[in-house]
């Protein structure tokens, strides 16, 4: 029962943080966003007893990628809004 | 806007797709057969403790040795895409300092994380975790560097010696598995020892290590690579 | 009550929806990027819960999992192993789709999609 409580709402977070991620104004909110999508599922993942995929979601998923995203995005500051 | 309504559309059939598949799943109630083998086989034949390392490094590890090829080309291309017409002797621009805490931060916990990426892949065989994560986790010790000083040059030869060094250990260990054992990466070449010890589960430790360094040197690559671009 | 497997199967095609409707509607090059690295988290979402089984637990074998009791204990370990393959492989191809991207930045100091046009007809 908690556990599909907790399901739900992290579903419900990860299709806000979508919808955020694809139609938000702000491009580095826009990463952010996509970076928080991996995350929640990093979580769910784990609620789904796969703690080896959780783990690489987080490192790779969340973490390295949105790195990666801000690489390119400092160097094409003019672009941003285009 | 047409181009709003077409992608809509198309989106509403692959939706109406989805929901067919979803409506008609039903959950497993019991294990297939290939998994119900890995079940009852991985600890007796391979005697590592985490099954999924077994599928990956062992029964699937042809299939993780052309991963591992496909992101070190996608790490070469990245360099090579980023390199081309790289003008050079300009002077960086004005980048601001990036502060005490951030410098000292980075000098305490750089070695912490790589040690915690090592722990991570050594210990692949028996708890959640290995190669890939460690790999990752090693990168993102790199970054923290890169974070600090922006301008550091990472010594491309250094990791691209690492990363060659690791592959070309992988495929020996894979056709020592030929030889020794039952096949190509076979894990059986070193003693099985008991599940659950560090030292134990043959070559998956040994393998998942070089995947580990492998890995992270790709990442490390493509990070570097991309930072890099800052002195255009 | 439904099972957590299909809320998060549902999510899954949700986000890859969503990505592939960003992917096709926004004109900036890094938005598309962002976008299919969405779609990329709602595939994996949807394997991984394809391999959910209610009440088990990990495939990994301890003192709460012995080996002979395994094959009644715990989930279905293959999609697990694929996932974690397509996420490594999927930050090769977001890297990959980056540089290019920085690339054609550099060539025409613009990231807006319709503004190369050099092999339309």
């Amino acid at each position: 029962m908690i556990l599909t409580a907790m399901t739900l709402f992290l579903c419900a977070a990860m299709i806000g943080a979508a919808l955020f991620a694809v139609l938000g104004r702000s491009l580095p909110i826009a990463i952010l966003a996509a970076g928080l999508v991996s995350l929640v599922a990093s979580i769910l993942f784990l609620v789904m007893a796969a703690p080896d995929v959780a783990m690489t979601e987080a490192a790779i998923g969340s973490g390295l990628t949105t790195f990666l995203f801000f690489f390119v995005l400092g160097r094409v500051r003019r672009g941003e809004n285009d | 806007m047409i181009k709003r309504v077409i992608a809509l559309t198309l989106l509403a059939g692959l939706g109406l797709l989805f929901l067919g598949l979803l409506l008609d799943y039903r959950p497993d109630t019991d294990l297939n057969l290939s998994a119900r083998y890995y079940a009852e086989r991985t600890a007796p034949d391979l005697g590592a403790a985490n099954i999924v390392t077994a599928i990956v490094v062992t029964y699937r590890g042809l299939d993780t040795l052309g991963e591992v090829t496909v992101l070190f080309l996608s790490a070469t291309i990245v360099g090579l895409v980023l390199a081309l017409g790289r003008r050079r002797g300009q002077a960086p621009a004005g980048l601001a300092p990036v502060g005490e805490l951030l410098t000292t931060g980075s000098r305490m916990l750089t070695p912490l994380i790589l040690l915690l990426g090592a722990y991570v892949f050594v210990n692949g065989h028996l708890t959640p975790g290995g190669g890939f994560q460690g790999g990752a986790i090693l990168a993102s010790g790199i970054l923290l560097l890169l974070l600090a000083d922006p301008l550091r040059h990472f010594s491309h030869g250094l990791i691209s010696a690492v990363e060659s060094l690791a592959g070309v250990f992988y495929v020996a260990i894979g056709l020592a598995g030929l030889v020794w054992a039952g096949g190509f990466l076979d894990n059986r070449i070193l003693p099985l020892g008991d599940l659950g010890a560090l030292f134990s589960a043959g070559a998956i430790p040994v393998i998942y290590s070089l995947i580990g360094l492998k890995v992270g040197a790709e990442f490390a690559s493509m990070l570097a690579s991309l930072a890099e671009t800052e002195e255009l | 009550m439904v099972d957590i497997s299909l809320i998060a199967m549902a999510t899954g095609f949700v986000l890859i929806l969503i990505g592939l409707y960003g992917a096709l509607t926004n004109g900036n090059l890094l938005r598309m990027i962002v976008a299919f690295t969405v779609a990329d988290a709602g595939v994996n979402l949807v394997l991984v819960s394809v391999g959910y089984m209610r009440g088990r637990t990990a495939p990994i074998l301890d003192s709460a999992v012995p080996a002979a009791e395994a094959v009644a204990r715990i989930i279905d370990p293959v999609p697990q192993a694929l996932v974690l393959t397509a996420i490594v492989i999927g930050l090769g191809v977001t890297a990959l789709m980056l540089a290019y991207a920085y690339r054609l930045y550099e060539a025409k100091g613009t990231l807006d999609i319709a503004k190369f046009s050099e092999l339309k007809w």
